[in-house]
C-alpha cells in the first residue's frame, strides 16, 4: 500500500446561514480514489475549483472527510489521536509565501517545527542546519523573512518542513505568486529533494510545464479525479486537457498541431530536443525549394 | 510614505550589552526606571546620569541613535516641563503678570525633565540592543511564574513575535491599498475630521479583511506544522544566565543600593 | 501621442549611502490605441516606472508629459491625470471594500463628483465591459471567486473612463482559464474602444499574443523597446537579464541552427505551425485551424507585429501576406 491513500473520498462544504441551519452544500470531492506510491513525486492538475487543494488539506488532516477515508502511511486522518503523527508524516507547504513563516529570522521559522515537536535543542539545530543546506537557504539563515523575494521564501517554508523530518511533502501551488525565476527555483528544490532524500512529493499546481518531470500526473476536475497517467500519456491529450481548462506547454502544443495536420510527429512530446530530433528528419526531406526564396 | 515606518529599533553591534540574557536586560531596565522615581535630589541624578554613561558606552550604540528616541517624547516633555514650571506654588524668581516661576517650581520641573529623559534613554538601550524576538522570549520565560497563576504568558508572548513580523507586511499592504484607492480618486489628505476619517474606510475596510485572510492562513500553516500551544515544546534558543548575567545583575543591585542611600546623605 | 517621459529617473533615499535609482534615464513615447508588454524581472523598476505614469510617484528628476501636459509641473490636475490613465495594481481583488459590487465599482466615478445618473451609467457600461451582468450587482464582492472579484476591481478603474489602462501582472494567480477570460477582455477594450493598454507581465507567452510592442526594462534601464518579434530576437540578452523568449522562439532558433530557414520571428505557436508546414509544402488549410476568439486575437496580434518598423523584411517567407495585413493594421490605427 502507498503512502497516501484515498478511498471513495467525498468532502463537503457546508454553508451555514447565522443560526446555523445548512444554507448550501459544495461538493468540493467526489468520491475520489487514489493510491500514492513511496518516494514518487506526484503532480495534481486542475483549474480553480477542480478540489485539488481541498484534497491537499485531507492529506495533512486540516479537513476531515464527510464520507470515505485518507489513509497517510496506514494512519486515519479522521483518527485524532495520530493527528500530529500525520502532520508530522505529511508536511505541507501553501500558497502565500508571506502566510505561512512564523519566525522573525530565516533559521528560528526553520525551527519552528520541530520546536512544536518536542525535539532535544541540539538535535533541533542539527535539523535546521540541513534542512537550510537542502534548500540552497543557508547564507540566509539569520535574515529577515520580509527581505526574502518570493521564492526565496517558498524555499525556507520547504526547509521548515523538512525540519520535521516528513516521509512526504504536499505542495499546494506553491508557485502562483512568483515570478519564473522564483517558481524555477523552487520546482527544482522540490525535485532535488526527491531524488536525494527519497521525499514523496505531492505537487498542487495548475502550470503544466512545472508536471513535465513529474512521475505521475493526476488530473483533477469537479471534485474527481479524470486523467492519470505518467506526463508522457496525459500529454499526448492535449484536447481533453484544453477541456479541462488547463494548457500543456508550448512545445507539446506545436506537436499536436503538427501531428494533427498530418506531420509525422509524435503527441505527448515533452522536450524540446524530442521534438526537433523527430522533426528536422523530416523537414529536411520534405523541404520545397519555393519556400526557400 | 508609509514604509518609511521601522518597528523594533536594534542596533546591530557585538557588545557586552548585546550579548546579555534579555531577562537581564529587562529587570535592569526596570530597576533603572524605579531608581529614577527613588532619586529626589542632584546627587541622586548625578549618580544615574553617570551609570546611563557608563552603560551606553558598553553597548558601542552611537549617541545619535539614543537621542532619537528623545524626538518622540519631546511634546510630552515639554508640557510637563511647563506645567510644573508655571504652576507650582512657592517663592517667585520671575514674575511677568500672573504667569510667575519658583524656586521649587524649577526644581520639579528640571528633575522631571531629567526623570523623562533618563527614562527613554534607559529603555533605548534595552531596545537598541535586544532584537525583538530575545526580547518577547526573555519575556515568556521571565514572567513564566504568572502561568502557575492562569497567564497565558506562552500565547502572549508568541502573539507579540507574529505581531513583530506581520506589522511590516501589513504596513506595506496599506501603502499599496492606498495607492490603488487614490487611482481611483480617493482623497486622504483635504478637507475636515470628519471627511477624512471617512475616507480612510476604503483603507480601513481592504486592510481589515487582508489581516484577517493572513491570520487563517497562518493559523492553517501552525497547525499544519505541529503547534499546539506551548506544552511539550522544546526550544531552539533555550536561555541560560551565564556569568555575564551574574556580574550585570550584581551592578544594577549595587547602583540602585547607591541611589537609596543618597536620599540619606543630603 | 498620449504619454511622454524625458530622461526620467527616479532615487530611493537620495543623498544618503543607500541611494539606488529605480529608474534611470527613461526616454519613452506611448502613442493613442497601442497594446504595449511591459516585462522586466521583480525589481526591475517596471512597477516604479507605471506609477508615474499616473502620479502616484514622483520623478526625481526628468520630466513626464501626458498629452502635452508636463505632469511634474506645480498645479496640474492629478486627480484628472489619474481618471485619464488608469492603474488596475498587481491582486486588485485586495482593494474592494463595498458592501456589493455595485457599489464598489460606483467609488470612482463617485470621486469624480459626477452626477449619480452618470455615475449609475459607467458602472453598468465598466461591469458590462468585463462581462458581469446584474445579477451581480448587489453580490458581496468577497464571495465571488478570484477571477470574478478581479474583474469587478477593473471594473471599478474602467468605471473612471481612462484612456489609458495600465495592469500590473492581471493574471497572477489566476488558472489557465481566468487567465483567458481576463485577457481576453483586455483585449476586447483595445479593439473595440480603442484605449491604451499597457500590459506588466511576466509571461513572455501572454505579451507575444496580445501586444504590438515590447518594452523590456532591467535595473532600472529601458533595454529593448520594439515589436515582440524583434525583442524577442535578442532571447540571448533576454537570458541574460533573467527573462526569457516565449518556448516557440527557442524552437525556431534551433531549427534555424540545424539549417531549416525557417523565419527567426515567429513567437506563437499557430505562426511556428503555419511556417512549419510551408516548408514542407503542406498549405495551412482553414479546416485545420482553430477557429475560436484566440485565434482572432491571434491575427490581430501578428498584424500589429508586422506594421512595426519592418527590419526582418529580408529574411520572413511570410512577407507576401504580411503586407496585405499592414493596411487592414494602418486602419485600424486611424
Amino acid at each position: 500500500m502507498g503512502i497516501i491513500k484515498a478511498v471513495n473520498l467525498i468532502f463537503d462544504y457546508i454553508k451555514r446561514d447565522e443560526e446555523e441551519n445548512v444554507e448550501g452544500v459544495d461538493r468540493a470531492l467526489d468520491g475520489l480514489n487514489l493510491d500514492i506510491e513511496e518516494g514518487s513525486f506526484v503532480a495534481i492538475l486542475g483549474h480553480n475549483g477542480s478540489g485539488k487543494s481541498t484534497f491537499a488539506k485531507q492529506v495533512n488532516g486540516i479537513l476531515a472527510p464527510t464520507e470515505g477515508t485518507v489513509l497517510i502511511s496506514g494512519m486515519d486522518t479522521r483518527d485524532e489521536d495520530h493527528i500530529w503523527d500525520i502532520r508530522r508524516t505529511a508536511g505541507m507547504v501553501f500558497q502565500n509565501p508571506d502566510n505561512q513563516i512564523i519566525g522573525n529570522t530565516v533559521e528560528e521559522d526553520v525551527g519552528f517545527g520541530p520546536e512544536n515537536l518536542g525535539v532535544p535543542t541540539e538535535e533541533i539545530w542539527k535539523r535546521v542546519d540541513e534542512s537550510l543546506e537542502a534548500v540552497g537557504m543557508t547564507a540566509y539563515r539569520l535574515k529577515s523573512p520580509n527581505k526574502l523575494s518570493g521564492g526565496q521564501k517558498q524555499r525556507v517554508s520547504i526547509a521548515g518542513v523538512m525540519a520535521m523530518k516528513p516521509k512526504c511533502i504536499i505542495l499546494d501551488e506553491p508557485t502562483a505568486m512568483l515570478d519564473p525565476n522564483g517558481r524555477k527555483d523552487v520546482i527544482r528544490t522540490v525535485h532535488e529533494l526527491n531524488c536525494r532524500e527519497k521525499i514523496t512529493v505531492l505537487l498542487i499546481t495548475h502550470y503544466m510545464e512545472e508536471a513535465v518531470d513529474a512521475d505521475r500526473i493526476i488530473v483533477m476536475d469537479e471534485g474527481k479525479m479524470v486523467m492519470d497517467g505518467t506526463p508522457r500519456e496525459i500529454f499526448s491529450r492535449v484536447k481533453e486537457l484544453k477541456r479541462y481548462s488547463l494548457d500543456v506547454p508550448q512545445v507539446t502544443e506545436l506537436a499536436d498541431e503538427l501531428a494533427e495536420a498530418g506531420l509525422p510527429v509524435s503527441r505527448g512530446i515533452l522536450t524540446m530536443d524530442e521534438l526537433l530530433s523527430e522533426l528536422v528528419p523530416y523537414m529536411k526531406e520534405h523541404m520545397t525549394c519555393q519556400s526557400e526564396q | 510614505m508609509l514604509r518609511e515606518v521601522t518597528l523594533g529599533q536594534y542596533y546591530p553591534v557585538d557588545s557586552v550589552l548585546h550579548r546579555l540574557d534579555p531577562r537581564t536586560k529587562l529587570l535592569g531596565t526596570l530597576l533603572f526606571i524605579i531608581s529614577l522615581f527613588c532619586t529626589d535630589n542632584f546627587l541622586g541624578y548625578g549618580v544615574a546620569a553617570l551609570f546611563l554613561a557608563a552603560v551606553i558606552r558598553l553597548s558601542k550604540v552611537p549617541f545619535k541613535f539614543m537621542v532619537r528616541g528623545l524626538k518622540a517624547v519631546l511634546v510630552l516633555l515639554l508640557i510637563s516641563v511647563s506645567f510644573n514650571l508655571f504652576l507650582t506654588p512657592g517663592t517667585a524668581i520671575v514674575q511677568i503678570g500672573f504667569i510667575k516661576i519658583t524656586w521649587e517650581g524649577l526644581r520639579i520641573a528640571v528633575f522631571m525633565a531629567l526623570r523623562l529623559i533618563f527614562l527613554v534613554l534607559g529603555s533605548s538601550v534595552m531596545t537598541l540592543t535586544t532584537t525583538p524576538n530575545e526580547l518577547t522570549d526573555g519575556l515568556e520565560k521571565g514572567l513564566g511564574f504568572l502561568k502557575k497563576v492562569g497567564v497565558p504568558v506562552h500565547e502572549v508572548a508568541m502573539m507579540m513575535s507574529i505581531a513583530l513580523r506581520f506589522i511590516p507586511i501589513l504596513v506595506e499592504e496599506a501603502d499599496k491599498i492606498m495607492k490603488a484607492q487614490m487611482a481611483r480618486g480617493a482623497d486622504f489628505e483635504s478637507g475636515n475630521l470628519i471627511r477624512r476619517a471617512k475616507s480612510m474606510v476604503p483603507l480601513l475596510v481592504p486592510l481589515f479583511i487582508s489581516a484577517f485572510r493572513r491570520a487563517t492562513d497562518l493559523a492553517m500553516a501552525m497547525e499544519a506544522r505541529c503547534y499546539r500551544g506551548g506544552e511539550g515544546r522544546t526550544k531552539m534558543k533555550p536561555l541560560h544566565y551565564k556569568k555575564r548575567d551574574r556580574i550585570a545583575q550584581l551592578a544594577i543591585l549595587l547602583y540602585l543600593a547607591v541611589i537609596i542611600g543618597t536620599r540619606f546623605v543630603l | 501621442m498620449s504619454i511622454r517621459a524625458v530622461n526620467l529617473c527616479h532615487v530611493y533615499g537620495q543623498g544618503t549611502a543607500l541611494e539606488q535609482y529605480a529608474l534611470k534615464n527613461i526616454n519613452l513615447e506611448i502613442g493613442d490605441g497601442q497594446f504595449i508588454g511591459l516585462i522586466g524581472h521583480t525589481g526591475s523598476g517596471k512597477s516604479t516606472l507605471i506609477q508615474h505614469f499616473n502620479g502616484l510617484l514622483k520623478a526625481t528628476s526628468g520630466e513626464l508629459f501626458y498629452n502635452g501636459e508636463n505632469i511634474c509641473a506645480p498645479g496640474y490636475d492629478m486627480k484628472k491625470l489619474r481618471s485619464k490613465v488608469g492603474l488596475v495594481f498587481q491582486y486588485p481583488e485586495h482593494q474592494l471594500f463595498e458592501v456589493d459590487v455595485f457599489s464598489d465599482v460606483c467609488f470612482g466615478p463617485k470621486n469624480l463628483g459626477l452626477s449619480e445618473e452618470e455615475i449609475r451609467e459607467r458602472a453598468e457600461e465598466a461591469l458590462s465591459l468585463v462581462g458581469l451582468d446584474e445579477s451581480y450587482y448587489k453580490q458581496s464582492p468577497f464571495e465571488l471567486s478570484g477571477g470574478q472579484k478581479r474583474r469587478v476591481a477593473i471594473a471599478g478603474v474602467l468605471a473612471m473612463h481612462p484612456e489609458v489602462l495600465i495592469l500590473d501582472e492581471p493574471t497572477a494567480g489566476l488558472d489557465p482559464k481566468g487567465r483567458d477570460e481576463i485577457l481576453g477582455e483586455i483585449e476586447k477594450l483595445h479593439r473595440e474602444k480603442n484605449m491604451t493598454i499597457i500590459l506588466v507581465s511576466h509571461s513572455m507567452e501572454d505579451v507575444a499574443r496580445y501586444a504590438d510592442r515590447l518594452i523590456v526594462m532591467n535595473h532600472g534601464e529601458k533595454m529593448f523597446d520594439d515589436t515582440p518579434r524583434n525583442v524577442f530576437r535578442h532571447y540571448r540578452e533576454l537570458e541574460a537579464m533573467g527573462l526569457a523568449a516565449p518556448q516557440v522562439t527557442y524552437i525556431v532558433q534551433a531549427l534555424r541552427e540545424q539549417g531549416i530557414p525557417i523565419d527567426d520571428g515567429l513567437i506563437t505557436v499557430e505562426e511556428a505551425r503555419d511556417a512549419i508546414l510551408r516548408l514542407v509544402g503542406k498549405e495551412p488549410a482553414a479546416g485545420s485551424r482553430k477557429v475560436d476568439a484566440a485565434e482572432e486575437r491571434e491575427e490581430l496580434a501578428a498584424e500589429a507585429g508586422k506594421k512595426a518598423p519592418a527590419k526582418d523584411g529580408g529574411n520572413s517567407p511570410l512577407s507576401p501576406d504580411g503586407a496585405e495585413l499592414t493596411e487592414t493594421a494602418g486602419k485600424d490605427e486611424g
